[in-house]
């Protein structure tokens, strides 16, 4: 029976993964990860990619929303850029993949650095709203810089080539999207425990004492801003290899609104939340889609009847959360964990 | 101005003009750690400080005391730079800091902690304590991000100092790991002093350190600023409504009264003193009462 875990180090003390049996976990995850390409039909890898996709993007989210306390409304709008960025540099300049995806990320990091300027003086509703205004002009610049962005039209991109292998069907950018995932996850999950990661944690908690330990507001606020727009335009980047074509409607208001359900939902300020945050929102619509069509067989017209229930359902569920559960998904996590701590013996 | 309250700043200024060379010829054999001279502070008609002057003395206690509202918060938000006075001058050993935003004030040596206590409720008593350290790491973003490498290095080495120096030191081994939003008060108070401690602080500004504590935890928290004092050679500037405290620890007590300094001197100076008893007992001339009223309105 385990009844703690000794840790004759402080670097084992402040590892990310500190037991064996969380080693083991992560291990069978990985399995499973690289499995799963090779059991998975075409539909269930569409998914997979798309909700690596949204993981990336609602982790930026949660490193701003969620640790930094500055709510954003501008998350889709950032992918969006992120988005152009990857279509231009395809078509117009031909640079390689990796070198788009980066370039993605840090044209929206500075864009993002931009629309955070008013954070210094503006919080909470007021701030949502300045990003809500910055997200509305970025689309507006989408939709009517035609020669650029190619108006509402938009932009169509080639397949993309890594190493010489075309990259087209989900199968193929599942091993790229699925790496990228858990790198760009770990490496938010290791900032959260360094000085920059606390220094967020900060500001959001208490800023007057932020400032008297000698963190400068705006600069961390900005770096927030950049590091979570980074995260957008990499998520965006990756959005238009997968679907490879971009347009002012691809990025709407809602799916910003979509990225804060995904991080209220699965917990606001925990890495493991942002991640079933994404997996919630993206697979729950999925699920309840599924459930319909087993209907059908007993009732013939149960897709048309039941389309509209489906999105009630879907908003039922994200309200029971907020009211049941405000930690979110990682708090049901923790609890379970928990549980299980000294299972059988104690419950 | 009304006589009561002209003849109190007359005092003052006399003194601040026998004070301000002995500041710059103390300064040169750093002697003052913290030196405030004509501070004045106003929040639109209210007059919150007036020509506050006094030197706090490289490795001693100074209490600042007087009653609700005389303006003792204030000052220590005009010391830490939330506040931006309209005159005066503060010099952190011998540089004028007046200019200087709170971060660069920190950055400095100057560590405070607050009456109403400023943890960071969603984080461990652990990380709240390294956060004190945060101006004096190395990490950027792009190592942070990484990790393993320059910023696991550091991590470590704050860790052992803090694990060493400050958490023994104040006696909270049992609470490290604990976040801080499930700790009883005395105990918040004390993490906030350990977070303070980690800035490796030159002036340490305690405001209210025990504040609605009990006999008990106000004796522990009395050794442990006389502790900082001698064992770190801290400089301490303190705000307190404990007299006891304050009469026990204090080598140097400053009294303000409706934001101007009443008094200075050693704890029993202080006590004895005329103006003192007024200000904490109130004076039986009606006259001097209505003088100070019609002096407050014409402010």
């Amino acid at each position: 029976m385990r009844i703690g875990a000794l840790k004759d180090s402080y670097g084992a003390d402040q590892a990310l993964f500190d037991t064996a049996v969380q080693r083991l976990w992560l291990a069978l995850g990985a399995v499973a990860l690289l499995a799963f390409p090779f059991a998975a039909n075409d539909y269930w890898l569409y998914l997979a990619c798309l909700v690596g996709i949204h993981i990336v993007s609602t982790t930026g989210l949660n490193i701003l929303t969620g640790y930094t306390g500055l709510v954003s409304l501008g998350q889709a709008a950032f992918m969006g850029v992120g988005a152009y960025v990857v279509a231009l540099a395809e078509t117009k300049l031909g640079t390689p993949f990796l070198l788009n995806l980066l370039a993605a990320g840090l044209v929206t990091a500075m864009v993002g650095m931009v629309v955070g300027v008013p954070s210094l003086r503006v919080k909470g509703l007021y701030l949502a709203i300045a990003t809500i205004a910055a997200s509305f002009i970025l689309h507006f610049v989408f939709q009517n810089w035609t020669t650029v962005t190619g108006g509402t039209r938009g932009l169509s991109i080639p397949p993309a080539q890594l190493f010489g292998l075309e990259l087209a069907r989900p199968f193929a950018l599942y091993w790229v999207i699925t790496p990228l995932t858990c790198i760009m996850v770990l490496a938010a999950a290791n900032l959260f425990r360094t000085r920059i990661g606390r220094a967020f944690i900060a500001i959001r908690d208490r800023d007057i004492s932020a400032e008297v330990l000698g963190i400068p507001l705006l600069r961390y606020k900005l770096m927030s801003f950049g590091l979570s727009s980074f995260y957008a335009g990499v998520a965006g980047g990756l959005w238009a290899y997968f679907f490879r074509v971009v347009t002012p409607e691809s990025f709407p208001f809602v799916y910003s609104i979509f990225f804060l359900a995904a991080v209220i939902v699965g917990g606001m300020g925990t890495i493991l939340g942002g991640i079933l945050g994404a997996v919630f929102m993206t697979l729950v619509p999925e699920a309840l889609k599924l459930v319909v069509g087993l209907l059908s067989p007993w009732m013939p017209n149960a897709v048309a009847l039941l389309s509209p229930v489906r999105t009630i359902v879907f908003g039922a569920l994200i309200i029971g959360f907020l009211i049941l559960e405000p930690h979110g998904l990682a708090e049901i996590w923790r609890r379970i964990r928990r549980f299980f701590h000294l299972w059988p013996f104690k419950t | 101005m009304p006589k009561a309250r002209g003849f109190d700043g007359e005092e003052n200024e006399d003194e601040d003009r026998v004070g301000r060379p002995q500041v710059a010829a103390m300064t040169s054999t750093g002697d003052a750690a913290l030196s405030v001279s004509g501070l004045t502070l106003n929040f639109g008609g209210l007059r919150a400080l007036s020509d506050v002057g006094f030197d706090v003395a490289e490795g001693s206690i100074t209490a600042i005391i007087g009653p609700n509202g005389a303006g003792k918060t204030s000052l220590f938000n005009c010391i830490s730079g939330f506040y931006r006075p309209q005159a005066g001058a503060i010099r952190f050993e011998g540089r004028d800091i007046s200019r200087l935003h709170p971060p660069e004030r920190a950055r400095l040596g100057l560590a405070r902690t607050f009456q109403n206590i400023a943890l960071f409720r969603g984080m461990t008593v652990l990380d709240n304590i390294k956060l004190g350290r945060h101006v004096h790491m190395r990490t950027n973003l792009l190592d942070g991000l990484i990790y393993w490498g320059r910023a696991q290095r550091e991590e470590i080495e704050v860790r052992a100092e803090i694990e060493e120096r400050v958490i023994d030191f104040l006696e909270i081994n049992h609470i490290r790991n604990h976040p801080v939003a499930s700790l009883a008060y005395g105990l918040r108070k004390r993490v906030e002093l350990a977070r303070a401690l980690a800035m490796r602080p030159k002036i340490l500004m305690l405001d209210e350190p025990v504040a609605g504590m009990n006999r008990e935890e106000t004796e522990d928290m009395a050794r442990f600023i006389l502790d900082v004092k001698e064992e770190w050679g801290v400089t301490i500037l303190m705000v307190e409504h404990d007299m006891g405290l304050v009469m026990d620890i204090s080598d140097h007590v400053v009294v303000l009264n409706f934001g101007q300094v009443i008094a200075r001197g050693a704890p029993a100076e202080v006590t004895a003193d005329e103006q003192v008893i007024r200000a904490y007992l109130g004076a039986g001339d009606i006259g001097q009462l209505k003088a100070r009223i019609a002096g407050t309105e014409a402010a």
